[in-house]
């Protein structure tokens, strides 16, 4: 299983600059490994306004139980968002914190 | 049928639906509001939804004159360990009266008996049942000793060795099992949040051959009973025997022994599904039923919400044909239930049929995939954003699940309902299908053509005489899914003079199958190969509502390609392509399909589904797999991601060059064929293509091509065959 470097901030700032891809062959193993942790670890994005507002949440681990919702990480942008999807995934995975 | 969770009041209206996607950078969302008597605003109220599936038999005299007795079954549980399951019981919950033959809490085989007069007892054999492993299992009380026993009896596979495991109790009290409650196999009954009889405590698993015997048997009468198969007829003490083999197809049980106590499935476990002496020898139930006996109850299936009225709409017969939903809003959400209007039976009100691809719809109903699947996110090649509708799914599993997912115990949905709240099938839902195919409508509305609503379960029980009075048929984005009388039905209708305009992609893929009985169930197994989200359960690939074997059309011999020119080749969500012309474009038959567009020109290379017309699921043609000779390729697609990969039917191995940028298979092809009677078939081979039509205020290419094609496909002249 790879293993995410925590020094490797270059690829943090290319995900920054480049969200959706295509990544550099690197920064594709670090995404796919924030996106292959177990489903309850796992930051995400839930829509509360149609395509203008997004709320940071995280899914539960079992079926039946509530989405954890984050009501004061609220995005207008939804790539900030996303950004802040990696960045908690990141934290995760990693044990480190971005800035 | 509505039901508020929260709201005390809600307005109901009807709005025409002339297109669904409301994404606001796509600005094309259309509604439309139709004056109607139901009109107003309605008292919101909690409907329950009693989901899980078990079996019932009514209460019977038989039931009411037991003594002693011993129930058994074979049983293979999935979930052993999931806490209280029901396997066979007859039980009062709020007299805690009557018996039950249960998995307890330690996933051991227990048997509960009660009195009704607060004295109740427990009696468990203390050994957990090993997870998909079958065993038999019984429990019986002897009324003149008072020994309540049960016993669960593994049959060993290869390398295993569970054991033998029973147990009996002294029971202090006289249990005469007097009791009004029916019998139930795979739950515990329950009584509903609105005083209706329901469920709890579902098994997960499979039960075989249950039966109902007077007196407590012994060891060597309890095997012999399990394994006759016809009990009835050598022990004179059984009083039911039940033969899930026999009914494969419905929601009847058949009891065969003395005392015909039938009973009905709930909420459609899976029928046709092997039993515990499945010997391998025989795939097909229908060939075997002895050895298909069993039963697969899942305590997440759903049937029929079974919702009381709240208000009823009788569509006057003037209602032009068209998408409609009924919109439910509360002073701060909103939903709505879509419907499809036809012209009256056996009419038509336009040259052009839209063909809705409800069966399809139905297959994905409350698809889940992404709430549930670990591998998800790197499948569709984003972290997830979920839509209030997810979010509700993931917080009531009652809604229930969709073909793409997997039960709670692992294994296969095969059944897809419309009778229960569908939360992404709907306008203002996901971009998927429904939504994406009302790009479709609102484009025809915009370049003045008009249009016939008509949905694949017409043309299921209706056939080729439905299309026939139509010059031409278009169809959805992703019409995926077809039974085989859908399948007849269009081959019939090109056969004559049908004329075909396949407006999507991964299309005329899995054969699935209606049931006469149950309305408005769709039953898919996935055996082989395919996207197929989930492994079919080997030894269970006919499906029970026909007997046909399941899977892909193109492994029965009627691939896509033979019926439409394409089949599905890839498959990628993070970007499309875009199509650039072919010599055989250039061919004066196809001439009319280039009208207004150049000679160099790229066609589709904009577009808001991956920025082209080309993308999210592509086809394309192949002559081994039935492609007409005289089909002509007149555009093909490029630019595909390194995201887009083969599907796994078109590739019988794993290589590092299955994707967009490496693989010359990874493109779509856009083609046209003539048929003998005049009609012709024109096929884009590509999900995203209707996401492209509404570019540049409807002025671009991807338009002015999907028109020339409509307009002289409504045209009355035939389509010469090739010499």
């Amino acid at each position: 299983m790879y293993q995410i470097d925590p020094s490797r901030t270059d690829l943090v700032e290319e995900f920054r600059n480049n969200p959706y891809g295509p990544y550099s062959p690197e920064l594709n193993l670090v995404v796919n490994r924030l996106r292959l942790m177990p489903m309850g670890d796992r930051h995400i994005l839930v829509c509360t306004k149609n395509g203008c507002e997004w709320m940071l949440a995280k899914m539960p681990s079992k079926r039946g139980a509530a989405v954890e919702l984050f009501k004061d990480r609220l995005f207008t942008n939804y790539d900030e968002g996303i950004w802040e999807v990696f960045r908690m995934r990141w934290q995760t995975v990693t044990g480190e914190s971005l800035a | 049928m509505v039901s508020t969770y929260g709201p005390e009041r809600y307005r109901a209206d009807l709005v025409r639906i002339i297109c669904g996607d409301n994404a606001p950078d796509h600005d094309i969302y259309r509604e439309e509001d139709i004056e109607v008597p139901f009109s107003g605003e309605y008292p919101g109220r909690h409907q329950p939804i009693d989901a899980g599936s078990y079996a019932v038999v009514p209460n019977s005299p038989e039931f009411a004159a037991l003594e002693s007795f011993t129930v058994q079954a074979w049983v293979w549980p999935t979930t052993p360990h999931k806490g209280e399951q029901g396997l066979i019981t007859r039980w009062d919950d709020a007299l805690a009266r009557g018996f039950a033959l249960l998995i307890d809490d330690t996933g051991a085989l227990a048997m509960r008996l009660g009195d009704g007069r607060g004295n109740t007892t427990e009696v468990s054999t203390g050994e957990p049942l090993a997870m998909r492993r079958w065993h038999l299992v019984s429990g019986s009380y002897d009324a003149l000793t008072g020994e309540l026993n049960v016993c669960q009896e593994p049959i060993n596979v290869d390398h295993e060795n569970h054991q033998v495991a029973s147990a009996t109790r002294q029971v202090e009290f006289s249990a005469v099992i007097q009791s009004n409650s029916p019998l139930m196999f795979a739950a515990l009954p329950m009584t509903l949040s609105n005083g209706k009889p329901g469920s709890r405590g579902h098994y997960n698993g499979k039960i075989d051959r249950p039966c109902l015997a007077a007196g407590a048997l012994s060891p060597a009468e309890r095997s012999a009973l399990a394994r006759d198969p016809l009990p009835h007829e050598r022990n004179t003490q059984v009083i039911a025997a039940w033969d899930f083999s026999r009914d494969i197809g419905g929601a009847v049980i058949s009891d065969v022994g003395p005392n015909g106590l039938h009973g009905k499935t709930i909420n459609l476990p899976s029928r046709g599904c092997k039993g515990y002496n499945w010997s391998g020898t025989e795939q097909n139930w229908a060939h075997a039923p002895e050895e298909y006996g069993a039963c697969h109850f899942h305590d997440d299936d759903l049937y029929d919400a079974g919702w009381e009225t709240d208000f009823e709409y009788l569509v006057p017969a003037d209602l032009r044909s068209g998408v409609y939903a009924v919109r439910l809003q509360t002073d701060d959400d909103e939903t709505y239930i879509p419907f499809f209007v036809r012209p009256p039976r056996g009419a038509t009100t336009s040259k052009l049929a839209f063909l809705v691809s409800t069966v399809t719809y139905m297959a994905y109903s409350n698809y889940q995939w992404l709430l549930h699947e670990r591998f998800g996110e790197v499948a569709e090649t984003e972290f997830t954003t979920l839509g209030k509708g997810d979010v509700f799914m993931q917080e009531h599993p009652e809604v229930g699940l969709s073909t793409y997912d997997t039960h709670s115990d692992g294994s296969g949905v095969r059944y897809a309902s419309r009778l229960r709240p569908v939360l992404n099938t709907a306008p203002k839902a996901h971009l998927w299908n429904f939504n994406c195919d009302t790009r479709i409508l609102v484009w025809l509305e915009d370049q003045g053509i008009e249009y016939d609503v008509i949905t694949d379960e017409d043309l299921h029980e209706e056939g080729s005489a439905l299309l026939d009075g139509y010059r031409a048929v278009l169809t959805g984005t992703h019409p995926e899914y077809y039974t085989t009388p859908m399948w007849d039905g269009m081959r019939t209708y090109l056969a004559r003079e049908g004329r075909l305009i396949y407006l999507g992609g991964n299309g005329f893929v899995w054969r699935c199958a209606l049931s006469s009985e149950m309305p408005g169930v769709l039953e898919l197994r996935r055996p082989e190969d395919g996207i197929r989200y989930r492994d079919e359960e080997p030894g269970e690939s006919y499906l029970e509502f026909t007997g046909e074997y399941g899977g892909l059309w193109r492994r029965l011999g009627m691939a896509p390609q033979a019926l439409v020119g394409v089949g599905t080749v890839a498959v990628g969500f993070d970007g499309s392509g875009y199509y650039k012309r072919k010599e055989a474009s250039f061919d004066p038959r196809v001439s009319f399909i280039f009208k207004g567009i150049g000679d160099d020109e790229v066609i589709g290379d904009f577009g808001f589904e991956g920025g082209g017309a080309s993308g999210s699921e592509i086809d394309a043609i192949n002559p081994m797999l039935g492609t007409p000779s005289h089909t002509l390729v007149v555009a093909s697609s490029e630019g595909h991601t390194e995201n887009t990969w083969l599907v796994p039917d078109e590739t019988g191995f794993h290589h590092s060059a299955m994707d967009g940028l490496q693989n010359p298979n990874v493109r779509a092809d856009m083609t046209f064929f003539e048929t003998p009677e005049g009609g012709a078939v024109f096929s884009v081979g590509s999900i995203a293509w209707s996401a492209s039509l509404s570019h540049n205020d409807y002025r671009n290419n991807v338009s002015r091509l999907t028109e020339n094609v409509i307009r002289r496909f409504l045209n009355s002249d035939p389509f010469p065959m090739p010499k």
